[in-house]
This record gives C-alpha cells, structure tokens and sequence, in this order.
C-alpha cells in the first residue's frame, strides 16, 4: 500500500479503517492549521521604505513571509505576529497595527 | 535578489511553536541545508509538539517520535537500517531539547558518539525543560529563574559544558550555532552533512515564553548572547582543533543580554557582576584552546 502524504492546506478526512495508514505515518501538511488566528498585531510591510534585502524573510520562524515578484509577502494565513521581522528590518518597513476582533 | 541562505522551504507554516519561537526557526534552517533526503528522530520536547499532532506533519520528511531519552540510540538505529537497504545517501538527524541531551538523553549521545555512528545530532537549547512547563536543566545559566528554580532559589552553578563533553569523544565535528546567525548555522549544516561518522551541533534557540521577553527579540537576544561571549560560536575538527567561526572584536556587557529577559530580573548588580566575571572567565579558557 502506497501511503499519500496530501502537501495541501485541507483537512485529512479519515472516514473510516480504509483512510488509516498501516503504520502511524504523517498523512497530511498541518498548512491546514490557519495560525493566523493567533495573531494579536498585524506587521505590515511598507513597500516604499523595503530594500528587498530579505532579512525578514530570513527570520521568520513560520515562515509565514513567501518571495513573490522579488518581494517580501506576509502570509496572513500563517503569520503568528510575533514581530521579529519588524524589529529585525533595517530600514524600520515593517510597521504593525492591532488586530480587529 | 541576493539570499543569504538557500531559498527553498522544507518546513511548512502551520506548525504549533509559540510566537516567536528559537527552536521553530532552526529546524527551518536545518531542513533548507539537508534537503528531503532526510530522517529526523525528535523526542519528547517542544519540537514533538510543534511538529502537529496525527495525521499531520510540519516538518514533511520521515519523522520518528520517540523516548525522551533516546534520540541518539533512535537516530542510530535509523542509520544502521537505511544501511542495510542500501540507502546509505540518507542523512540522519537526531533532534533534541537541551533536557533530552543534556541530561537525561547522555548516556545514548555518549554511547552514539563513541561509536562514531554516522549521524548528525543537534540540540536546540533553550535552557530548561520548556515543553513540561519551564523547569530548569542542566543547560540552564546561573541565576535564572525556572518554575524548579524560583526567585529565592534561582539556579546556581554553571550550564553543563557540553561542547567540552561532546568534543571529548574526538568526533569528527562539532560546533555551536545560534538562531541569530543563519548563514553560520547553515554553514555548519553543510560541513555536518558533508562529515562522516558523528557530528554534534549545540544550537542556542531563544523561547520567549519560558525566558519571559517580548516575542519580537528573539534574534536580538540571539545575537547578544554571542556578542557577549556568552555563547561563542566556534567548532572543533576532530575534538582537539578549535576554531572560532565569528570572531567579536568589542564583547558586550552581558547586562545588556540579560535586561530583556524576565528570568532574570531579580538579579542584583553583585549577581550580575559575578554573571560577568564568570563569561569572562570561561571565554579565556575558550581562547587559549583557539588556533
Ligand atoms: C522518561 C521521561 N521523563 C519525563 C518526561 C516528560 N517530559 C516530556 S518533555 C520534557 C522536557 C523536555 O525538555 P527539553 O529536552 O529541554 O526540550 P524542550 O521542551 O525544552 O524543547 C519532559 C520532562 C518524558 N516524556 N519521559
Ligand atoms: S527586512 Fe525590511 S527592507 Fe528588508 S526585505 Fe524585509 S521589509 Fe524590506
Ligand atoms: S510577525 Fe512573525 S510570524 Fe508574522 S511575518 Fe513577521 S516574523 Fe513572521
Ligand atoms: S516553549 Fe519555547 S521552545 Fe517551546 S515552542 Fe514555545 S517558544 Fe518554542
Ligand atoms: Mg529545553
């Protein structure tokens, strides 16, 4: 039996013994775990300040802040806001506001 | 677009570290150098946690959850069996916190690295058992404050010296590395990967809720604790050739490292003195072993 390792941001559904692995084996990407909900501030990027040095990306435990274009992207999706990436940008870019809700 | 780092991503979002979490960052980091073609043996520790609970993975190659005091021993039966069906390219990797290795897990690291079994191994150190709630270790520093080690009590004596235990064995590599410097822990994974027989990596991994800071000082701290000398970053070739990887021309005072963390607040100006007197102190004997 070949076990599928699904890398997508959907839930495994397991309906049945049929869905089980025949060993204790990953199925799924907990990409389907959205830890944006964590967030109580929300870091934002100021494109005209960024200098596309990529030091926030680097520094990003999620990593929830994806190279799109040749630009730094937060992921909201992901992003736990924990601001290392606003303390850590040289060029002060990344600002933050509270979270609503 | 200039990298620093390799680009491509092994490790998902998703996981369930803390905010701002050391130890999250490093596995990042060690699975963009050692690729898909990987195995991790990772005990009970906050990494057992962060990687998802069943049928989830954050980590997206094989990985082996096991004993806490066993991941040497685990990451060396992982080898010898890829051994035996001929996957002898597959790199092994034994993860584990600073409780797992320091203590409790030491006698199967001793065991592992006298033998020479061709694994990585790399503890993540945040000082103390964070996983269970904060208690201390033997990795923890003098006068911090861990739930084990309250205020009135706070931990006294030195962090074990494990670099020193590790290199005693005369393995082929060893080395110590911060969250705060990727390019010279990726460096190091390189040379880890590249290396025959057992290699040790003490990575110091910043953990805002059990060293009680602000979440967004994670690198900061990671950084000061080399600029400090409090945690140099150094490796040793066959455990006698030492060599400074990043070398601080001005060493910081370590009331600069220790002011933004909450553990180590109660300190008083003596205690901090004595904190500095004590870095001071072992990072002579660290320089007269340097070449
Ligand atoms: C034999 C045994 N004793 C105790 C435990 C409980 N336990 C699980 S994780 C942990 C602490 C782990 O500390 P560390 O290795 O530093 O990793 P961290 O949680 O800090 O990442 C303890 C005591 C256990 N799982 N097994
Ligand atoms: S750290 Fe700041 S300047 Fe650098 S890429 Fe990120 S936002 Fe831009
Ligand atoms: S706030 Fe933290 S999690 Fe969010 S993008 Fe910045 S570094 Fe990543
Ligand atoms: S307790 Fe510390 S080491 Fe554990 S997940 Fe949280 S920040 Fe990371
Ligand atoms: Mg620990």
């Amino acid at each position: 039996m070949v076990i599928k390792f699904q890398n997508n941001d959907k839930p495994v559904r397991i309906t049945g013994a049929k869905d089980m692995p025949p060993m204790p084996a990953a199925l799924g990407s907990m990409r389907q775990n959205k830890t944006g909900s964590w967030r109580n501030v929300r870091p934002v990027i100021d494109y005209d300040k960024c200098i596309k040095c990529f030091i926030c990306w680097k520094f990003c435990p999620e990593p929830a802040i994806k190279i799109v274009d040749e630009l730094p992207v937060i992921d909201y999706d992901y992003c736990k806001g924990c601001l290392m990436c606003a303390e850590e940008c040289p060029k002060d870019a990344i600002g933050f506001e509270k979270e609503g809700k | 677009m200039r990298l620093t780092i390799p680009e491509h991503e092994i490790m998902t979002p998703g996981h369930l570290a803390c905010q701002g979490c050391g130890g999250s960052l490093g596995m990042r980091y060690a699975l963009k150098v050692f690729g898909k073609n990987t195995m991790l043996s990772i005990p009970a520790c906050c990494w057992a946690v962060i990687d998802g609970p069943f049928p989830y993975t954050s980590v997206n190659v094989p990985l082996f959850h096991t004993a806490f005091e066993t991941a040497a021993i685990m990451a060396s039966g992982i080898k010898a069996g890829l051994m035996v069906q001929g996957k002898d390219t597959t790199n092994v990797i034994a993860w584990a916190g600073d409780g797992g290795t320091f203590d409790i897990g030491l006698q199967a690291i001793s065991g592992a690295a006298e033998r020479n079994d061709d694994i990585t191994y790399i503890v993540y150190d945040n000082e103390a058992y964070m996983n269970t709630g904060i208690q201390r270790s033997s990795a923890t520093p003098h006068g911090a404050w861990t739930t084990t080690t309250p205020v009135k009590h706070y931990k006294k004596g030195p962090k074990k010296n494990m670099v020193e235990i590790m290199a005693a064995h005369r393995i082929p590599y060893t080395a110590t590395a911060s969250v705060g410097y990727p390019e010279d822990f990726c460096k190091k994974l390189e040379k880890a990967k590249n290396t025959k027989g057992f290699k040790f990596l003490h990575l110091l991994a910043p953990c805002p809720t059990g060293w009680k800071y602000d979440p967004r000082y994670t690198i900061k701290l990671a950084k000061l604790a080399v600029q400090t000398n409090y945690f140099p970053l150094y490796e040793i070739i066959d455990g006698i050739h030492y060599k400074q990887t990043m070398k601080v021309k001005e060493r910081k005072p370590i009331k600069e490292y220790l002011k933004y963390q909450g553990r180590f607040k109660h300190l008083h100006e003596d205690e901090v003195q004595f904190f500095q007197d004590f870095i001071d102190e072992n990072y002579g004997i660290l320089r007269t072993k340097l070449e």
